[in-house]
């Protein structure tokens, strides 16, 4: 009787076990069945015209994504410019003055912006940009990424500063190294592959947003290489090809979430080769 | 804690560099005095978009039940219940699943292989676009729900609050999983051994030891889901149906409130529907921003590094 209870206990330990892998297993499938399907229905469609042409009008065979991947790369440019700067500039200052009362609350804007949601980010876009100037453009959409982007750069900045030993710094101050050039000089190259992670990351992030570039950067079928009018951007291609009726459209939207995914995964991919290689170690 | 070395006692020869040094401190002041602004200015540009709405409605706007944009009646209750059913469906479903994730990393397999293995999927699961889960469960997810809705004999829409909910659990299990991960390895290790010593399987030392000691965390991880639930819109938006009535059950269309903003804000016409939109993403904002404070608040209790 004892003896059975004990065997019990052990075939349902084994059980137990088997069960949660299989679960934590069966948590990956999605992803796997996404990524497969994508690469099944969107390789086709993939060869240099892809790449090189602008989308045609329904009916016309052919046709590509020049103009959304064009405006990606400008809209991810015009976010990241001021949001590095700005990110790193206060990623600095909550390193440097950890206790003040000013800090308590940039860091709780911070978290708060990060959990803040990105079709709330596309709203103040809109409010901000959009309405004043009157019309949809480039420039709403980069605004919108770039806040976006902040929350990100800021604390991967501030993590980083606060891995590079005090010493460091002693030692710049001792040979006479005015401050603002001890942490310019000395502290930011010393944590530079840690903040290029976060800059990677962030770009990574934002490249596939689609919500805040709804009423902000709008969409375009033709390309735009003017700030103030509207463009199309990769995530925002996808989602109005998929939502379309047309089969020939929705292979272009395969096609453009086969490249969206795979520039997703070359960035993680190399964030952790940065990583991996520069990491900053002390 | 000061500073050891605060600036004023930093001596440069050079009166030029006193100029930048000053500079400098104002740069770095400033850019984090904008952070506190930026949000500051988000709310209050957003509530001052909402008045309209506000006098118009007073406060059983999120309480009153018809949205109709063509007598000008604005109510968002639709959307929230809507957006309750998608978020808690979403994080029941993925609960077991983010947990054995959890277990697996934290407790089976700590180092090796398998272990960096389950990290890497599960950070590649939150790195992919939203839009890519939409895309994929409108095509794929969407008539495996429609087969199955067809056997349960009721009527086949495809699209509706369970299938954004199977979409959203798929995407939100990295986050209710990182934290669990992080509290489930921190478990001390006497009060295991303890367990085994008197004769616990490691079964019972999990579901007995671990697992409560670790729920604090298991909880904001929870509550972290939760608030991503909330507000992810592109995946939902696809696959919900839009509908603005109430839904009836689990299967029917809907809307949350993200996916009412990505689809009428371009379409608003009239400066009520607008700023009653803008209410519906005001309270989007505050509600995940009073879950992210508690979160917050929760992890630095607990003190640990997610």
């Amino acid at each position: 009787m004892h003896r059975q209870n004990v065997t019990l206990r052990i075939i349902k330990d084994r059980a137990f076990k088997v069960f949660v892998i299989l679960l934590a297993f069966l948590s990956m499938l999605p992803l796997f069945l996404i990524i497969f399907y994508i690469i099944k229905s969107g390789l086709s469609s993939l060869n240099w015209d892809f790449f090189l042409e602008l989308p045609k009008p329904v009916g016309e065979k052919g046709g590509g994504i020049a103009n959304a991947l064009i405006g990606s790369f400008i809209l991810v440019i015009i976010a990241s410019l001021p949001s590095i700067l700005l990110g790193i500039a206060a990623g600095i200052y909550l390193s440097e003055h950890k206790e003040s009362k000013l800090a308590y609350w940039a860091r709780l804007a911070v978290d708060v912006l990060q959990g803040t949601p990105s079709i709330v980010i596309g709203i103040i876009a809109y409010l901000w940009v959009v309405v004043p100037m009157s019309g949809f453009s480039v420039l709403s959409g980069g605004i919108a990424l770039g806040i976006m982007m902040l929350p990100m750069i800021i604390k991967t900045t501030e993590e980083t500063l606060n891995l590079i030993p005090y010493s460091l710094k002693e030692a710049s101050l001792a040979l006479g190294v005015p401050y603002y050039r001890t942490i310019l000089r000395v502290i930011l190259p010393a944590g530079v592959s840690g903040i290029m992670t976060g800059i990677l990351i962030s770009i990574a992030r934002v490249a596939g947003e689609t919500a805040p570039l709804l009423f902000t950067a709008f969409g375009n079928a033709f390309m735009n290489w003017n700030f103030i009018k509207p463009v199309n951007a990769l995530p925002l291609l996808i989602y109005n090809y998929a939502t379309s009726p047309y089969p020939e459209w929705h292979r272009v939207a395969w096609g453009a979430s086969c490249v969206l995914v795979g520039l997703v995964l070359t960035l993680n991919l190399v964030v952790r080769i940065v990583t991996r290689r520069w990491s900053v170690q002390f | 804690m000061e500073t050891p070395y605060p600036n004023k006692m930093v001596v440069s020869p050079k009166h030029s560099s006193q100029g930048a040094e000053s500079a400098f401190q104002k740069i770095i002041l400033i850019a984090a005095l904008a952070l506190v602004v930026l949000l500051v200015a988000i709310f209050l540009s957003m509530l001052f978009h909402a008045l309209p709405s506000l006098k118009a409605f007073g406060i059983f706007f999120p309480f009153s039940k018809i949205w109709d944009p063509v007598s000008g009646t604005f109510g968002a209750l639709p959307f929230l219940v809507g957006t309750l059913l998608t978020s808690f469906l979403a994080l029941l479903i993925s609960l077991p699943f983010s947990i054995a994730i959890a277990i697996c990393i934290g407790e089976f397999f700590r180092e090796g292989l398998l272990s960096s293995f389950l990290k890497n999927v599960t950070d590649l699961v939150a790195g992919i676009p939203s839009i890519i889960y939409g895309f994929w469960a409108l095509f794929v997810l969407v008539p495996i729900v429609r087969n199955f809705e067809i056997k349960l004999g009721i009527f086949p829409y495809g699209l509706g609050i369970f299938t954004a909910s199977l979409i959203l659990s798929v995407m939100i299990i990295p986050y209710s999983a990182s934290i669990a991960r992080e509290v489930i390895a921190f478990v001390p290790t006497d009060i295991k051994e303890a367990a085994y010593s008197l004769g616990a399987t490691r079964q019972e030392v999990i579901t007995k030891v671990i697992l409560p000691y670790a729920r604090s965390g298991i909880a904001t991880g929870i509550l972290l889901a939760l608030g991503r639930a909330l507000g992810e819109t592109m995946a939902v938006t696809m696959v919900i149906g839009n509908s603005n009535r109430i839904p009836r059950s689990l299967f029917s269309p809907a809307n949350t409130m993200a996916s009412v903003i990505a689809n009428e804000f371009t379409e608003a016409t009239g400066r009520l529907y607008l700023s009653s939109l803008i209410e519906v993403g005001l309270l989007l904002f505050l509600v995940t921003l009073i879950i992210n404070v508690i979160g917050r608040y929760m992890i630095k209790k607990m003190s640990i590094e997610v």
